[in-house]
Order: C-alpha cells, then sequence, then structure tokens
C-alpha cells in the first residue's frame, strides 16, 4: 500500500531576492512500513518535502497524496506524528504532561491518556521521568521525549525532521539503535530527514539523495541491509558500498554548481 | 536574604544624604525663629539674610544650626521627623482604637488602595484583552497600537480633570469610578505591550506542532499562548500595579479630592504642613512596595509550580 505519493512536486517561494525554487519536479512514493531517509545539503528541499507531507507549507504544482488523500485531510485526521529538529517540550508540563498535550487535543480520556503515556514513556525508555520538567533531562532524553510525543496517539506515519541533528555521535548512534527497533516493533512507515551519510544508511531501507537549487530527487538507493541491524553493521563492507552510492550521488548533484 | 546587605548599604547612604541636607535646607527658617527668641544672628532680620547664601549662614551661626532638626514647619523634614509623624497617623492611631481616623493615613492608604486595585483590575483587564486582539488580528493591530503609543504622550495631569468633569457631566457620583479610570489609563500600557510580546513568544515549531494535531485557535491559545505569555505578564503586572497607583494619586490631586493620598498630600501644600506631605508620600511608596512585593510572590509561587523558575 502506498502511503505517500508525490507527483512531479513543485514548490516555488516568492521572497524579495526573487523566486526560490525550492523542489522542483519531485516524484516519489513510500509504500506502507518504509524507512524512508532524505539526506542532501541544506538548501535541497528535504525538509520542505516533508513539510509538504504534513501539510505545513502548500506545493505550488504537482499533486501529492497522504494515505490516499490530501494532505490536509490527513492532517485533520492525525494520520502522522512530526518530529521536530528542537525537541520543543513546553517548559511549563512535565514530561508526562508533554506526551499528554496531542492526547488532551484530540480528546482521548483520563485513563486512556494516562495509559498512552506510561506506554509510550516505556517505548522511548523513558519510564520514571514522567514527573520531570524538561530541563531535568539531557538533550537525548528530551528527543525521545518529543518522539514518544508522536507516538503517544498511534499514528502510522511518523514524519521526522533532523531529530538528532543536534545531538552528540554517541548519543545519536543510541537514538539511532532505539529507533530502529521501535520501527521494527511498531511497523510504522517512516520519512526522516537527515545529513548524517551513516545515519541514513544504518536506518533505511531506501535513501532518497537530493540535491539544491533547484531542489530535486538525484538518487534513490534501495538497501541491501537486513532488517535486523547491529551497531557494528556500519563495519561491514555492504555498509561501507550502500555509503559510498550516497556519497556518489550527492557530489553527483553537486557537479554543476 | 543575600540582597539584604547591598540594599541597606544604600539605604543608609539615601539617610545620610538626607540628614547632611536638612541643615542647610532649613537654616533660614532655624534662624529667623531663633531671631524671634532674642538670638544674635549674623546678619540680623530675615531680609538681608536672603542675600547671603546658607553656607555662610551656617558658618556665621553654628550655635543654631542644630535648630533645624527639630521645627515644627520644616522646608525640609529629618527622616526621623517623618517616621515619627508616619507613627502618629498610623500605629498610634490603631493604639488609640481609632483605625479608621479621617484624620489618619489609614483611612486615606485606604480610599487610595480601592481605586487603585480597580484600576489596576480595569486596566489589566483592557490589556489583556488588547493585546490577544492585537496579536490575533492584524486590523487591531494596525488599529489599536499607535492609538495605545499616542495615549502614553498625554500628560496625565491635564487628562484627569477632564475625566472627572465629563464623568460627572454623565452622572457619575462620588471619585471613585473616575479615579479608577484614570489609574487604568496609565496601568493598561505596560500590560499591553508585555501580553503582546508574551502571546507572541511560542516558537514557530511549537505552533507548527499544535498545527499537526489540527489543534483548534482556543486550544493553541490555552494551552501554548497562554502559559507562554505568562512571564512577561507578571513583568508588566508588577509595573502596571506601581503605575495604576501613580495614576489614582494623580487623580486625586486636581480633582478637589478631600480624601485619598493625593489630597493629603494637595491639603498638606495648601496648609504649609510639609509633614503632612512627607509622611502622605512615604505612605504611598510604602503601599507600591506593598504591592509590587505582593505580586513578585505570587510571580514566583506561580512559575515555581509551572516548573519555569
Amino acid at each position: 500500500m502506498t502511503v505517500i505519493s508525490a507527483q512531479n512536486l513543485d514548490l516555488t517561494f516568492q521572497t524579495n531576492d526573487g523566486p526560490v525554487h525550492a523542489l522542483k519536479g519531485v516524484s516519489l512514493d513510500i509504500e506502507k512500513g518504509d524507512f524512508v531517509s532524505f539526506i542532501g545539503p541544506s538548501g535541497c528541499g528535504k525538509t520542505t518535502f516533508l513539510r509538504c507531507m504534513a501539510d505545513l507549507e502548500q506545493p505550488t504544482g504537482g499533486a501529492i497524496s497522504v494515505n490516499g488523500t490530501t494532505p490536509e485531510a490527513a492532517r485533520k485526521a492525525r494520520a502522522y506524528g512530526y518530529v521536530f529538529q528542537a525537541a520543543g517540550l513546553y517548559p511549563w508540563r512535565t514530561i508526562g504532561r508533554n506526551i499528554s498535550l496531542p492526547l488532551e487535543i484530540m480528546g482521548y480520556s483520563r485513563g486512556d491518556i494516562a495509559e498512552r503515556v506510561a506506554r509510550t514513556l516505556d517505548l522511548v525508555e523513558l519510564a520514571g521521568f514522567e514527573k520531570k520538567f524538561p530541563w531535568q533531562l539531557s538533550g537525548g532524553m528530551q528527543q525521545r521525549a518529543s518522539i514518544a510525543r508522536a507516538l503517544a496517539f498511534d499514528a502510522d506515519l511518523l514524519l521526522m525532521d533532523e531529530p538528532f541533528g543536534a545531538l552528540d555521535e554517541i548519543v545519536r548512534d543510541h537514538l539511532n539503535e532505539q529507533l530502529l527497533q521501535l520501527w521494527a516493533r511498531t511497523e510504522k512507515t517512516i520519512a526522516f530527514v537527515t545529513h548524517s551519510i551513516p545515519e541514513a544508511v544504518y536506518l533505511s531501507t531506501r535513501i532518497v539523495v537530493m540535491s539544491p537549487r533547484p531542489g530535486r530527487i538525484t538518487d534513490v538507493i534501495e538497501s541491501t541491509l537486513p532488517k535486523e541491524r547491529p551497531l557494528d553493521i556500519r563495519e561491514s563492507s555492504e555498509f561501507l558500498e550502500i555509503a559510498h552510492r550516497v556519497r556518489d550521488g550527492l557530489r553527483a548533484g553537486h557537479a554543476y554548481d | 536574604m543575600r540582597s539584604g546587605l547591598p540594599v541597606l548599604s544604600v539605604l543608609a547612604v539615601i539617610v545620610g544624604v538626607w540628614y547632611l541636607a536638612v541643615a542647610p535646607m532649613n537654616v533660614r527658617v532655624a534662624l529667623d525663629q531663633a531671631e524671634r527668641a532674642d538670638a544674635v544672628i549674623v546678619p540680623e532680620g530675615s531680609v538681608p539674610r536672603r542675600d547671603v547664601s546658607v553656607w555662610r549662614l551656617m558658618l556665621d551661626n553654628s550655635d543654631y544650626v542644630a535648630l533645624g532638626y527639630a521645627l515644627e514647619r520644616p522646608r525640609l523634614p529629618t527622616p526621623g521627623q517623618v517616621g515619627a509623624e508616619l507613627w502618629k497617623t498610623t500605629g498610634e492611631m490603631i493604639a488609640k482604637g481609632r483605625p479608621f481616623s479621617k484624620r489618619g493615613l489609614i483611612y486615606h492608604g485606604w480610599i487610595t488602595l480601592q481605586s487603585t486595585l480597580w484600576g489596576f483590575l480595569l486596566g489589566t483587564t483592557l490589556g489583556i484583552v488588547g493585546a490577544v486582539a492585537i496579536v490575533y488580528s492584524r486590523t487591531a493591530q494596525l488599529s489599536l497600537m499607535p492609538w495605545a503609543i499616542i495615549s502614553q504622550t498625554i500628560p496625565i495631569v491635564a487628562l484627569a480633570p477632564m475625566i472627572i468633569v465629563l464623568s460627572s457631566q454623565v452622572g457619575v457620583e462620588g471619585r471613585g469610578l473616575p479615579k479608577a479610570i484614570i489609574s487604568a489609563y496609565l496601568c493598561f500600557f505596560p500590560v499591553l505591550v508585555g501580553m503582546v510580546k508574551g502571546l507572541r513568544a511560542p516558537l514557530p515549531a511549537q505552533l507548527d506542532l499544535l498545527r499537526t494535531y489540527n489543534a483548534s485557535g482556543l486550544q493553541s491559545f490555552l494551552r501554548l499562548r497562554l502559559p507562554a505569555s505568562l512571564p512577561y505578564l507578571f513583568t508588566s503586572l508588577k509595573i502596571g500595579i506601581a503605575a495604576a497607583l501613580v495614576g489614582t494619586i494623580v487623580g486625586e490631586l486636581p480633582t478637589g479630592a478631600i480624601s485619598g493620598l493625593g489630597a493629603r498630600i494637595l491639603i498638606g501644600d495648601q496648609f504649609g504642613t510639609p509633614l503632612a506631605i512627607w509622611s502622605a508620600l512615604f505612605a504611598a511608596a510604602i503601599l507600591a512596595g506593598a504591592l509590587v512585593t505582593l505580586l513578585d510572590l505570587v510571580q514566583r509561587l506561580t512559575l515555581k509550580r509551572m516548573g519555569l523558575a
């Protein structure tokens, strides 16, 4: 089943310096259960593409559907969870109450909320931190809490915009491993924006390489790695080969500027 | 308290300078009084003395300088005299069992406090409602904000009598309401400005997040904008309540009011009783300090409960 389908998508921002082509002729299908990473230099439109899926930006041309409907209808049906680059937890809410925020807005019952908060905290290994305020947690833990917040209402689609971009390498490795386990357990479809090649290769079933001015897709790489991926798979020749293809794709995108 | 020592040091300096200033300020009155009591003053007579500097007078008549510290109607009373007058019009009244006597500052302070609180309530409400309108409607932003700024450039002393006259024309009895309006006029502005800033404090990503939940406007307001604005609101409220008190006192000054701290200041001026002016002035300062401290306490408790402090 196709979860996201984009055909010939264009998005042009009108700025004072003239039009900026954030997306130009972008076509891509994401199947259910896929883990798709978008990689490319800044300005290549990867975040813009993700925001189009979330109905946070309106494309100026082409067509995009989410779950077979428009992004707007999907957003209104709360079809996806979105994780931003900054955890963006509300400082005046405890971790538990941050995770219950979408549930309160969506009108879940009190008992249901308590049960879901406990379950998702468990899922991101933050059980016991429910009563803590965000500033009492490390950056990595805050980002895990923000993932729990996106998972709390059981959307089948997870849109993640460089969620680990601001974290150090060690924490990032750990969270990558956890995210893979979570993806295997929940069988969600994940669209994941990153600018780290190892991260993209380690996590994805498919890697979409993009390039800037205008933002477009230059290569789509199917991963041949098994679904079970210990961290040391990153030293295997298969992994390095895929990483090499990604790097080649990125370089090709830069060739004419 | 850590902040105690610096505050007390500054207070000590102020009191010290004040005591030193009393001698030159009061020397002429003191010498006039001594001359009437048959003392020999150089030069003789208060008219020739006008051409002599206070420093010269103090040097030539050093025996009588001390009199300046115990005058009944000094140009500048000593801190001790002001303190004694404050005590006489408050604590002593309570001791006598007549705390609300019209001769005491408790009664007048209460009158002023009432108007201040009404004005504060009115001004704060206006400020918050105005800020919400400005944040949510571009039309309101373009039409309200310039007027809010212009309103603060009009001297309140000029406006206060007009408000009193106009409100009596439409049949409003007493001075309570017009005073509250004058006080609200000063108080709404800091609340409006602070609240606009506070309601706009949420980051674009935080607003996007609520959009991904398909949250309604009311939900975003109650769950994001309002809590995000509270630290700004409290800061504004502390400025606002001090402004409301100033507004009330100004409302009592030029309007023929007979009760309230402002009226005491004016009457003290007309009857030449500087002690009454100074004690009313200090009563107002103490009242403002108490109100701001109270709001500060509420702020600390609220923000602490919200995990923000």
